[in-house]
C-alpha cells in the first residue's frame, strides 16, 4: 500500500534550481531571493498563524493561570501564588488517582486493541470470500459517534436488567443465570472494553496497511527456502511491522489519553474511573477552581509531551523512509 | 494440500466471526432502535419482536433539530475553513517548499498531540470576555484549529504524489500558476481533498468536551444533545438507540465514503 517512495525533499530542491536560475547573477540578488522566500511563505502563513494563535496562546495562558489562586466562586481572592497549585495537585489524592487511572486506561486500551488489531489484520491479510465485507464490518465501530457508542455500551449492553450481555446469559443458562451489574462491579474494565471496541479497528487499519506493504517476493523466497509460517512471522513480518506498531500505539495513546466521552457517559467519573481530562473538566466546570484545574492541565500537558515526543520520532522515521 | 485448504477455511471462518462480533453491537443498536420500548427492554432479548418506529418518533419529538443543525453548521463550515487554509499551506510545504518545511510540519503535528483539555479554561475565559460563549462561531474556530494540522499533513502527502515530471513539463510549457493548479495538480489531489474533508467532518461531528463546556441552550451540538438524552423516566432504550444511530449516520456515511483513504488520514499521511 505504501506508494513507491515519492521523493519529497529532492523535488523541492529540483524546482528551486529551475526557478532560482533567473535571480542568480543579477544585481539585486539578495533582495530578489528574499522576495521569493516570502512568496513561498505567503500561502503557508494564514494556516500557521491560525494554529499558533488557537493552540499556543491557550496553553501559555494555562501556564499563567496555573500559578494563580483563582476560584470563580471567590473572585476577590484572585492573585499569584507561585507553585501552590502544583503542590496541591501533586499531594491531592484525587489528582494522583486521576493520573493512575489515566495511565491504566490508556495503557490497557492501547495494548489490548493493538494485539487484537494485529491478530485481525493478519486474518484479513489473505484472500478469502467476503474479505471486503469483513473489513467494512470491522471499521464500523470506529464510525459510531463516541458518545453514542458509550451510550450503547452503557444502556443496551451493560445494563443489568435488559442489557444484551445479561440477556444472552439468560438465553444460554435459563432464568437462574448470573446477572452481574457490569458497570458497578467492573467500572474501569467496562470503560476499557467499550474503548477497545472502538480503537481496535483503528489499529487494525494501520497494521493491515503495514502488512500489505511487505515485499511479497522476499516472503515468497523465504517460503520456498523452507521457512515456516511462524519463522516468517517473527523474522520478517514483525520487524517490518515495527514502525507501524509503534505508530498505531502512539497515535492511539494520544487519542485515548484525552478520552472524555466514555468516562463522562458510562460512569460520570464515579467508582474510581475519573481520568485527568474528566478531573480537569470537573475541577474547572463544577468546582470552578481555575488555578488548580490549570495546574492539572499543565501536568497533563507535560505527560503528553513525553508521549508526543516518542510519537514524533516514530513519524519522523517513517517520514524519512518515505522520502528516501 | 488438504490441510492447507482446511486451515484456510478455518481462518476464513475466524475472520468472519471476528467481523461479526465487532459489528454485532451496532446491529443490536439498529435492531433495538426499531423495536417498541417494551420489546427493547426484555430479558432474554426479544430478537424477533415486531418492528416499530416508536423509538424514532420519540427521538424526533425530543427536539433534535436545533442541535443537529448546529452540528451540521459547525462541522461543515469548520471543514470548509480547514480546506481553505490547509490547501495553500500544503502547497507551500510540498510543491514549492519553504525553507525548514519539515520543521513546520512537525510543529503542526506536535500541536495535535497536546491535550485539548489543557487549553479548555483559557478558551472558556476568552469566549466569556468576547461574548462568543454559546455560539457556533466559537466551535467553528476551535474545530478548525483542531483539524488543520491533520488536513495539512494529509494534503501534503497527496500533493507529494503529483509527478515531478508533470510539474516540470508545465513549467517548460510556460503554464501559468493557476493553470498548473487547475490542470496538473487538482486532478491528482481531488480524491485527497475529499478524503481530508470527510475525516475533518467526522472529527468535528464527534467532538463533545468543547461543545459541552462552551455551549448551553443555543449552540449545543448533537453529541451534547445525546448526553442529555437519558434523563427521562421509564423505558427509553429504543429511544437511546434510535438517537445514537441517527446521530452516527453522517459519520458512518462519511467514513464509508472515505474508506480507502481512511488509513492515510488517520495516520496523518504517514501510512498509505
Amino acid at each position: 500500500m505504501t506508494a513507491p517512495a515519492t521523493k519529497v525533499t529532492p523535488r523541492g530542491s529540483r524546482i528551486t534550481t529551475v526557478e532560482g536560475r533567473t535571480p542568480e547573477g543579477m544585481g539585486s540578488q539578495g533582495a530578489m531571493r528574499q522576495a521569493g522566500a516570502w512568496a513561498r511563505r505567503a500561502p503557508l502563513l494564514p494556516a500557521l498563524i491560525f494554529v499558533i494563535v488557537m493552540t499556543q496562546l491557550p496553553f501559555a495562558t494555562s501556564v499563567v493561570i496555573s500559578l494563580m489562586n483563582w476560584n470563580a466562586y471567590y473572585p476577590d481572592e484572585r492573585g499569584f501564588t507561585g507553585f501552590d497549585n502544583f503542590a496541591r495537585v501533586v499531594t491531592d489524592t484525587n489528582t494522583r488517582e486521576a493520573v493512575v487511572v489515566t495511565v491504566l486506561l490508556t495503557a490497557s486500551v492501547v495494548l489490548v486493541s493493538l494485539l487484537l488489531g494485529l491478530g485481525i489484520a493478519l486474518l484479513l491479510d489473505r484472500r478469502f470470500r467476503g474479505r471486503g465485507v469483513v473489513r467494512t464490518m470491522m471499521i464500523t465501530p470506529f464510525l459510531i459517534v463516541p458518545v453514542a457508542a458509550a451510550l450503547l455500551w452503557k444502556h443496551a449492553l451493560y445494563n443489568p436488567e435488559y442489557g444484551l450481555f445479561n440477556g444472552l446469559l439468560t438465553m444460554l443458562f435459563g432464568s437462574d443465570a448470573p446477572q452481574p451489574d457490569w458497570i458497578s462491579s467492573f467500572p474501569l474494565p467496562a470503560i476499557i472494553t467499550a474503548l477497545v471496541w472502538q480503537w481496535t479497528p483503528f489499529m487494525m487499519l494501520i497494521l493491515l496497511a503495514g502488512l500489505q506493504s511487505r515485499p511479497m517476493d522476499v516472503v515468497e523466497a523465504a517460503r520456498i527456502d523452507g521457512a515456516g509460517a511462524w519463522q516468517i512471522f517473527t523474522h520478517m513480518t514483525l520487524p517490518h511491522l515495527r514502525p507501524y506498531l509503534e505508530l498505531s500505539a502512539l497515535l492511539g495513546a494520544i487519542y485515548v489519553v484525552q478520552n472524555f466521552d466514555h468516562v463522562f457517559t458510562i460512569t460520570s467519573g464515579g467508582l474510581g474511573t475519573a481520568n485527568l481530562p474528566y478531573f480537569i473538566y470537573q475541577t474547572f466546570y463544577t468546582a470552578q477552581d481555575y488555578g488548580r484545574a490549570s495546574a492539572a492541565g499543565v501536568v497533563t500537558l507535560l505527560g503528553t509531551i513525553l508521549i508526543a515526543m516518542l510519537a514524533l520520532r516514530t513519524v519522523l522515521s517513517l517520514f524519512k523512509e518515505e522520502s528516501r | 494440500m488438504t490441510t492447507r485448504t482446511r486451515s484456510g477455511t478455518l481462518l476464513t471462518v475466524a475472520a468472519w466471526l471476528v467481523g461479526l462480533i465487532f459489528v454485532a453491537p451496532v446491529l443490536w443498536m439498529v435492531l433495538t432502535s426499531f423495536h417498541s420500548e417494551t420489546d427493547a427492554a426484555t430479558n432474554p432479548p426479544s430478537l424477533l419482536a415486531p418492528l416499530s418506529l416508536e423509538g424514532y418518533r420519540s427521538f424526533l419529538d425530543s427536539g433534535p433539530w436545533p442541535p443537529l443543525l448546529n452540528s451540521v453548521t459547525a462541522s461543515v463550515l469548520s471543514t470548509a475553513l480547514v480546506l481553505v487554509l490547509a490547501l495553500p499551506a500544503a502547497y507551500a510545504l510540498s510543491i514549492r517548499p519553504v525553507r525548514k518545511w519539515s520543521d513546520v510540519l512537525f510543529f503542526l503535528l506536535s500541536t495535535k498531540m497536546l491535550p485539548l483539555v489543557a487549553g479548555l479554561l483559557p478558551i472558556y475565559l476568552f469566549a466569556q470576555v468576547t461574548g462568543l460563549l454559546d455560539t457556533v462561531w466559537l466551535l467553528i474556530l476551535l474545530y478548525t484549529a483542531m483539524n488543520l494540522p491533520i488536513a495539512i499533513w494529509m494534503l501534503r502527502s497527496f500533493l507529494a504524489e503529483v509527478p515531478v515530471e508533470m510539474l516540470e513539463a508545465a513549467q517548460v510549457d510556460g503554464a501559468s500558476l493557476s493553470r498548473t493548479l487547475r490542470e496538473v495538480i487538482a486532478p491528482v489531489i481531488m480524491p485527497g481533498i475529499a478524503a481530508a474533508g470527510l475525516i475533518c467532518f467526522i472529527f468535528s461531528w464527534n467532538e463533545l468536551l468543547f461543545a459541552r463546556v462552551l455551549t448551553s441552550t443555543v449552540a449545543s451540538t448533537a453529541p451534547v444533545f445525546l448526553t442529555g438524552f437519558v434523563t427521562s423516566q421509564g423505558l427509553f432504550l429504543a429511544q437511546v438507540c434510535a438517537a445514537s444511530f441517527a446521530v452516527s449516520l453522517p459519520v458512518l456515511a462519511a467514513g464509508f465514503a472515505a474508506q480507502d483513504k481512511l488509513v492515510q488520514g488517520l495516520s496523518m499521511g504517514a501510512v498509505r
